[in-house]
């Protein structure tokens, strides 16, 4: 290993490595910790919690696509309170960052969850403002800056000294509006970026491979949009940003920090290759010591733009 | 479970025109995590494609200096296009063994019932337990009949269907089971694979004869593990369960079969 310091700061919270897993994509780690030691980790994004819990939308919920998957999970989850009551407990035995991701039907209960959360004491908070999978509420505040910033405020009220991280939707004309709102409304971080949404036809059926027709695209083929949007919130507002779309190595993750992004999120790549975290934190750490640099936290913001 | 980057293809035959059975050398995958016959691996099927492919454990053995394990599939799409053009002597990247099976036990009697695609996994179940099974194996036609001798060398009685009648009982398998439960329900249970309606109707035989029936479920995946979640089977009380971890074998009594 080069001899490089790994760690970084998200919103005042270290990292030992700046590699977190996407939500979603890695349940609430049991099963990914059964192929390395979880606290090799920088951070884990749990999956996505609402209030119940929800058996998420009917199969088939995965298509495979250039590069890439859509899915339609719907945010199967077991709730808010099973998380805290079975599953932090589990998390908490590693030397990891616990950050909760959580969607709401309403404002309350953005509320009532970060309470909840803050109590049990994860060590932040995503704020999902960008699922595009449910039809009630979800899409809505993330394409809408003043619904954003409305549940951003109601989050940081009720999630006393823990951090609040936004999540964006990339499905938007405009990415910096949405996370200038959200700065304003006084987020600590922002996490980007979500699915984007697509579609895939069964051309001998005329049948979409998807039963919700629709779904949420991530994998490698989102990459460049990914390293684009974290470069223009970047530019747009002071906050830490966690970059996340495709990242499947080292440089890959590299590439979204010199966009902007302090930390980055591997998901969609975990399906190919479970070890991928670690491989991406290893070439991360390659790379910055071939640049000579001492600390992978000076990638962050290092894009010198024609 | 583990990942085995570099599995060796020891042996590839074809079993009839389009089934490929392939021999894997696994490292210690097989004394690692096996659980029961009837598990599956996930399959890497080249660099351009993403996502793994499921493929059912037809039978598999512990030995050194590595695990053996064999895989029967047809060609479908791309994935599996890729690995039939896989030769002898190359290496597969292969995670697993993953999911559940069959809870069998060593002493049970059981029923076992394949179709098409499904009757390689069953090989494994015929091969477990002390008491030899019956098996009631459909295909398609005479073409499709593949692992009859593997099959008779272990069990006791191996009834095979063809949907054409050009081989073995004309028709579908749930009749054979209908026969042969009319004549003898002393199974602990029913082993069924295949394809979604002809499990729903051996379920409904097995059900009808109060002999406990267990199915093995097919969804689209993505991890193989249980973390993404997109593997959903609808239940009967409402619960969607993940083929990955919770199956893919699951009592039938609990699947929603009208979903
Ligand atoms: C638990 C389990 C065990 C299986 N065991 C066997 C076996 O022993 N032998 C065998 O021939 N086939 C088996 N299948 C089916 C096999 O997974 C598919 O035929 C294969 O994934 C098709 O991939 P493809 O790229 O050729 O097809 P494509 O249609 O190009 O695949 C596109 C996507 O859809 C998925 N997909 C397509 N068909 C299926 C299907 N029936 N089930 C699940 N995913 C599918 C693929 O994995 C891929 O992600 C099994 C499936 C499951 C879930
Ligand atoms: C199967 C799956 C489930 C997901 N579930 C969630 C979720 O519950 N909450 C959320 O904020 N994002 C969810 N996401 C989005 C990811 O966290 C991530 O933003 C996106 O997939 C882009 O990263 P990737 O290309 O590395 O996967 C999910 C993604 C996938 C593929
Ligand atoms: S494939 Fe990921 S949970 Fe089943």
């Amino acid at each position: 290993m080069p001899n490089v310091d790994l760690q970084v700061n998200l919103a005042g919270m270290t990292m030992k490595n700046p590699v977190v897993v996407a939500s979603g994509t890695f349940g609430f780690g049991r099963e990914y910790g059964q192929f390395f030691d979880l606290s090799e980790l920088g951070g884990i994004c749990a999956k996505g919690l609402t209030l119940h819990r929800r058996e998420g939308n009917p199969a088939p919920r995965i298509a495979e696509t250039p590069m890439g998957i859509l899915n339609s999970v719907g945010l199967q989850n077991p709730g808010v309170d099973a998380f805290i009551a079975s599953e932090l407990p589990f998390l908490r035995q590693y030397d990891v960052k616990v950050i909760a991701n959580i969607s709401g039907n309403t404002p309350e209960e953005y509320g009532i969850m970060c309470e909840k959360l803050a109590d049990a004491g994860v060590d932040m908070i995503e704020v999902n403002i960008s699922c595009p999978n449910v039809k009630a509420g979800g899409l809505a505040y993330g394409t809408r800056p003043e619904l954003a910033a409305e549940v951003t405020k109601v989050a940081k009220a009720h999630a006393g000294s823990v951090p609040v991280m936004v999540k964006l939707s990339p499905n938007v004309t405009d990415i910096t509006e949405i996370a200038k709102a959200v700065a304003d409304a006084g987020a600590d971080a922002l996490s980007l970026i979500n699915t984007l949404r697509g579609m895939r036809i069964d051309v001998m059926s005329n049948r979409p491979v998807l039963k919700m027709n629709t779904g949420g695209l991530s994998g490698p083929a989102v990459l460049p949009v990914a390293v684009r949007m974290v470069w223009e919130v970047a530019n747009a507002v002071k906050l830490p940003i966690l970059g996340m779309g495709g990242v499947s190595k080292g440089e890959d993750a590299v590439q979204l920090m010199l966009a902007g992004a302090s930390a980055v999120a591997v998901g969609t790549a975990l399906f190919a290759d479970p070890y991928t975290p670690l491989t991406v934190r290893d070439g991360l750490a390659e790379i910055a010591h071939r640049k000579g640099l001492s600390a992978v936290s000076q990638l962050t913001g290092g894009v010198n733009p024609w | 479970m583990k990942v085995e980057h570099k599995c060796k293809i020891l042996e590839k035959t074809m079993l009839n025109d389009s089934a490929v059975s392939m021999v894997l050398e696994v490292g210690d995958m097989v004394k690692t995590s096996f659980k029961h016959p009837g598990q599956f691996v996930h399959v890497k099927c080249g660099d351009g494609l993403l996502l793994r492919r499921p493929i059912s454990v037809c039978s598999c053995a512990v030995g050194s200096p590595s695990d053996t394990l064999r895989i029967v599939f047809e060609e479908r799409g791309e994935g599996t296009k890729w690995l039939s053009n896989r030769p002898a002597g190359h290496p597969l990247d292969v995670m697993g063994l993953l999911g559940n099976g069959f809870p069998m036990k060593k002493e049970g009697r059981y029923l076992l019932v394949g179709g098409g695609i499904g009757v390689p996994p069953m090989l494994g179940c015929a091969q477990f337990p002390d008491q030899k099974a019956t098996a009631i194996l459909g295909f398609r036609s005479k073409e499709k009949v593949m692992l009859l001798d593997e099959f008779e060398a272990v069990c006791e009685k191996v009834l095979p269907a063809t949907d054409d009648g050009s081989f073995g009982y004309h028709g579908f398998v749930d009749a054979l089971v209908k026969q042969e439960l009319e004549q003898d329900t002393h199974y602990d249970a029913v082993l069924a694979c295949g394809p979604k309606p002809m499990l729903r109707n051996v379920a409904k035989v097995a059900e009808a004869f109060g002999v406990p029936c267990l199915v093995s479920m097919e969804e689209r995946m993505g991890c193989g593990v249980g973390a993404c979640l997109v593997c959903a089977c609808d239940m009967n009380d409402g619960s969607r369960k993940h083929v990955c971890k919770d199956g893919p074998v699951f009592d039938a009594k609990e699947v929603d079969w009208n979903a």
